[in-house]
């Protein structure tokens, strides 16, 4: 009797949230399915009859904003990549007794409303803007000259907003390498070029995969920096759905995409995962 | 935040499949929710206008009075002081909330509508709607609530006979104007140097980059057609695709900029775009509240001419007051108020001699010199000749609106 | 559990190597430190920088609503004028209320996961872990889509109550996830010894493994107010005609935003930061 009770104790802790998580997320996801199958218009109401063209018609309009998405989120993630490495190598092998406060830092952005950040962003690079403003009334740009409203603003914009997505996961993954071993490989005489290549590359690999699939997923499928940062031939796919869903009130498409969207990036997260072995990958993105 | 390391121990791959399983009995759990659609208005929509006039008397018997409305209006469509609102909470003790959250037509339809579906007040008892597809589709879906025609006193008495009873709402059941105005071309002096005439300076070159659109498919169709010589009202589909190609080779030629809800006043003051589609009145309460100094055209092929509505949304909480404030809006005195400040086209024609007579009473030149320009502008007091070139919007319906934004809004997605 | 973190870290295994190579090698060392010492700080500065901008012109005294080139110095924003806009002072309630009751809800919810999670195992745990892992990595807008045709197809009005209950579901996750790491490093033999003592399941939860949870609670919480405060893209789909922060800078931003919005951001920036330095001394002064 009692092991019983004692057998149902995880049961009963899981149960309130993971009831909530089913009907709060696994539901809804059905719901989103279902709705991508329906046919109708906002005053007669939709029906479910199955009308799987949605899917080709909502690919043929709009995979262009499709695979600029996934362009910008390659893009950004590789960008990411390069400034948070060696930011993370330099904190983890010599930010001393600093460590937390250069973390501290790079979280600094957190602080400040996402949406808020990024308009801050879209007022600094105006085309009349507190850095172009100056730099065209000193002639040094002609009057036509723009940042904002251009793919490199969004790129940019969604990479300084991930960037601390990146950092963490790399830092963590170098500041458990012993850096002894860089040590006994540089006494055996690697180069240091060498001795990173083989030494502590490859045992940093972990926390890089993590944060790329920390930080591809939501650049992706973003579509806040495509709005405030970008222009007409800037918009993600993200803003396709949010048009879709809060503009045009079309159910059917938003919901065709949006789950076009997540079979993509999870399938691709997932069989990523796989390849590279490792459940590691998935333990570490999770925190 | 505690940040684990070589935390768990990893959990068998040969769970996935029997979750896979498991996942999939909960999908068919669930398939019951998949079975269900998404209700349109085929129980709620009153089926002719009379059944709906006897329904709103019933409604109207039973309603009591209030003393706040909550009032939902599009940015810079107000006196910036709010005088017209506060003399009438003066007047009847009625406190008003007014809220600019409107920034276009479908956007807030799409915002309201899932809440009124689900029977609920949408926190807004009066909301200004424009004479297009949304409009039609708040109507037929039983959305707003029929007014109280009684209380329509200074409409009927002091509204011009061309206001009274529209096409897009016979016998003003369910709205009355809150102003009309013309969609055209709105420019900055500062970086157009030759004034615009035409939609052709809308595709130039030169201003590449700095050309903002709007993103509402039916402004943006009206300007594609008008370009072509094609009057909306009596478009076709095919006369559609030809007006999204012509939209299509301004943008792929990296003309526009971006396509805007109302934020293109905002761009246009701060100098990203020189050139763009614009809401007349709109740009004279710019320059007026931010010392912009921007400029206003119709084109010679001509522009789009709109009329915003008041409309009360079903479920509404305060619907008596709300009607009070309507039919305030129609006292020549608040008109003229309200049209001094909007520079927009009133419903009430005897608002020119009253800004006449404000201006001729005006304390300050400056003051004087503003009134003086509204109660003769072009833009406020139409004339036949303008009135000829200015066109409505693609009359479409919840049906043909399917076709019609599949043909635009690839063109102002981007 | 192998891995020694960096304070445990013996001295000289992190630091600078002593005596390898030669000269010449250390000279070279050197310069790349300083070139990588550089380019840290020009990233963190280019971090900063919007919020920099975001503070500065908090400090703005514009006209009207263009809050965009600087035209003077004032204080007068951080006075009774930051409530000149009623809606932005009605989205900030909206905001807190939101985040108080998202955070109460998946701090209660999130910890008996993330407990359950981390110290038992049994069937179903996979599964578990499957959804709770997707809740965390799907994108943002295909919840937010989700919920929004959930809620449509079953006419749920939109409002306070359905962002409430989506901040929950995408809050719990990251709670369950903060307790089920702390709980792991847990010492059972603590619970046992309160066992032994005679302790009741209920008293050692109380009074043995709460306590030795709190600090991963504490940061689950925090952690889950702050995604909350934030969140847009959920909120925006599921909210009807209510507004949050996020919500109303974001339809500010197209009637020009008001120096308020910076005034609020700049002190939402410094309460975080305060109440994030009192967490980590409360989170110092407990038993790690």
């Amino acid at each position: 009797m009692r092991r019983l009770r004692a057998a149902a104790v995880p049961y009963l802790l899981i149960l309130p949230g993971g009831l909530w998580l089913v009907i709060f997320f696994v539901i809804p996801l059905i719901a989103l399915i279902s709705l991508s199958t329906q046919q109708g218009d906002i005053v007669d109401g939709f029906t479910q009859t199955f009308h799987f063209a949605n899917y080709a018609t909502a690919w043929s309009n709009y995979h262009q904003q499709f695979l600029r998405s996934l362009l910008y989120g390659g893009l950004a993630t590789i960008l990411c990549i390069v400034l948070a490495y060696p930011m993370a190598y330099w904190i983890a092998f010599r930010g001393g007794a600093r460590k937390s406060m250069y973390l501290f830092l790079i979280l600094l952005p957190f602080f400040v409303s996402f949406v808020l950040r990024t308009v801050s962003w879209q007022y600094i690079l105006g085309d009349n803007g507190l850095v172009l403003g100056p730099l065209k009334s000193a002639g040094i740009f002609p009057q036509g000259f723009r940042v904002l409203a251009t793919g490199t603003a969004v790129i940019g914009g969604l990479t300084y907003n991930y960037l601390p997505f990146m950092v963490l996961p790399v830092y963590v993954a170098l500041e458990r390498i012993d850096f002894r071993l860089v040590e006994a490989a540089q006494d055996l005489y690697a180069s240091r070029a060498v001795a990173f290549r083989r030494v502590v590359l490859p045992l940093s690999l972990p926390g890089l995969f993590a944060g790329v699939l920390l930080t591809f997923v939501p650049v992706a499928a973003d579509y806040v920096n495509a709005s405030l940062l970008g222009g007409t031939s800037n918009t993600m796919v993200g803003n396709i759905i949010q048009d879709e869903f809060l503009n045009v009130q079309d159910y059917p498409t938003g919901s065709a995409l949006s789950f076009m969207l997540m079979a993509l990036l999870l399938v691709g997260m997932f069989s990523y995962a796989r390849a590279l072995g490792t459940e590691e990958v998935l333990e570490v993105a999770a925190r | 935040m505690t940040l684990p390391r070589n935390s768990s121990p990893t959990h068998g791959r040969d769970y996935s499949r029997r979750n896979a399983l498991r996942l999939g009995g909960l999908g068919a759990a669930a398939l019951g929710l998949a079975a269900c659609g998404v209700q349109g208005a085929a129980s709620s929509k009153p089926t002719s206008t009379k059944q709906a006039l006897s329904a709103a008397q019933q409604f109207w018997k039973a309603q009591k009075p209030t003393t706040h409305i909550n009032f939902a209006n599009w940015a810079l469509y107000i006196d910036p002081s709010h005088d017209t609102l506060k003399q009438f909470t003066a007047a009847t003790g009625i406190t008003v909330t007014y809220s600019e959250v409107i920034q276009d037509d479908p956007s807030f339809f799409a915002k309201i509508n899932p809440i009124i579906r689900a029977g609920q007040d949408t926190g807004y008892d009066i909301m200004v709607m424009t004479d297009g597809l949304e409009f039609g589709e708040l109507v037929q879906l039983g959305d707003v609530t029929p007014l109280d025609q009684s209380k329509l006193t200074n409409f009927y008495k002091y509204a011009g006979k061309a206001y009274q009873n529209r096409a897009f709402d016979p016998g003003n059941v369910y709205s009355v104007p809150w102003a009309s105005g013309s969609t055209g071309i709105g420019w900055n002096p500062k970086y157009v140097k030759t004034p615009p005439t035409s939609m052709a300076d809308l595709w130039n070159p030169a201003y590449a980059g700095h050309v903002g659109m709007m993103s509402d498919t039916q402004e943006i169709a009206n300007f594609g057609l008008i370009k072509l010589g094609i009057n909306p009202e009596t478009s076709t589909e095919n006369d559609w695709k030809a007006a999204a190609a012509e939209l299509l080779k301004q943008k792929d030629a990296h003309i526009v900029r971006k396509y805007y809800d109302q934020g293109y006043i905002d761009a246009l003051s701060k100098g990203d775009i020189w050139i763009t589609m614009a809401w007349s009145g709109d740009i004279f309460q710019q320059n007026l509240s931010s010392g912009t100094n921007l400029q206003f055209t119709v084109p010679k092929e001509g522009g789009t001419l709109w009329t915003d509505n008041m409309m009360i949304p079903k479920n509404a909480a305060n619907p008596v007051a709300a009607m009070e404030l309507i039919d305030w809006f129609y006292k020549p005195e608040i008109a003229a108020l309200l049209t001094e400040a909007i520079e927009y086209i009133s419903p009430v024609p005897s608002v020119q001699d009253i800004i006449k007579q404000d201006a001729a009473k005006a304390a300050k030149p400056a003051d004087k010199q503003t009134l003086l320009e509204v109660a003769d502008s072009p833009l406020v007091w139409v004339s036949d000749a303008d009135y000829a070139r200015l066109k409505t919007y693609v009359p479409i319906t919840a049906k043909t609106s399917v076709a019609f934004n599949s043909i635009f809004q690839p063109v102002v997605a981007g | 559990m192998t891995t020694l973190s960096s304070t445990e870290r013996p001295p000289g295994a992190s630091g600078s190597p002593a005596g390898s190579g030669g000269p010449a090698r250390r000279g070279r060392r050197r310069l790349g430190d300083r070139l990588l010492f550089a380019y840290t700080w020009a990233v963190i500065i280019w971090l900063a920088l919007p919020i920099g901008v975001m503070i500065a012109f908090s400090f703005n005294n514009p006209h009207g609503r263009y809050n965009f080139t600087w035209t003077g110095f004032t204080l007068k924003w951080y006075g009774p004028h930051l409530f000149d806009y009623p809606s932005l002072t009605t989205a900030i309630g909206n905001s807190l209320i939101v985040a108080a009751s998202a955070t109460t809800g998946a701090v209660i919810l999130g910890t008996l996961v993330g407990l359950a999670l981390g110290k038992y195992r049994f069937r179903g745990l996979g599964t578990a872990n499957l959804v709770q892992f997707a809740a965390i990595a799907a994108p943002e807008i295909v919840l937010a889509s989700s919920l929004l045709s959930f809620f449509v197809t079953l006419r749920v009005p939109l409002g306070l109550p359905t962002i409430i209950v989506a901040h929950i579901m995408f809050c719990l996750s990251f709670v369950a996830v903060t307790v089920r790491a702390r709980v792991l490093t847990l010492d059972r033999s603590l619970e046992e010894a309160a066992r032994d003592l005679g302790a009741g399941a209920w008293t050692t939860f109380r009074l043995v493994t709460l306590p030795l949870i709190f600090p991963g609670v504490l940061a689950g919480a925090l952690l889950a107010f702050a995604i909350s405060v934030d969140d847009f893209v959920v909120t925006s789909f599921v909210a009807g005609s209510q507004q949050t922060f996020p919500l109303w800078i974001w339809s500010a931003t197209r009637n020009g935003l008001p120096p308020q919005v910076d005034v609020l951001g700049t002190l939402i920036f410094v309460g975080g930061l305060l109440l994030v330095s009192a967490a980590t001394l409360i989170g110092r002064r407990r038993p790690a």
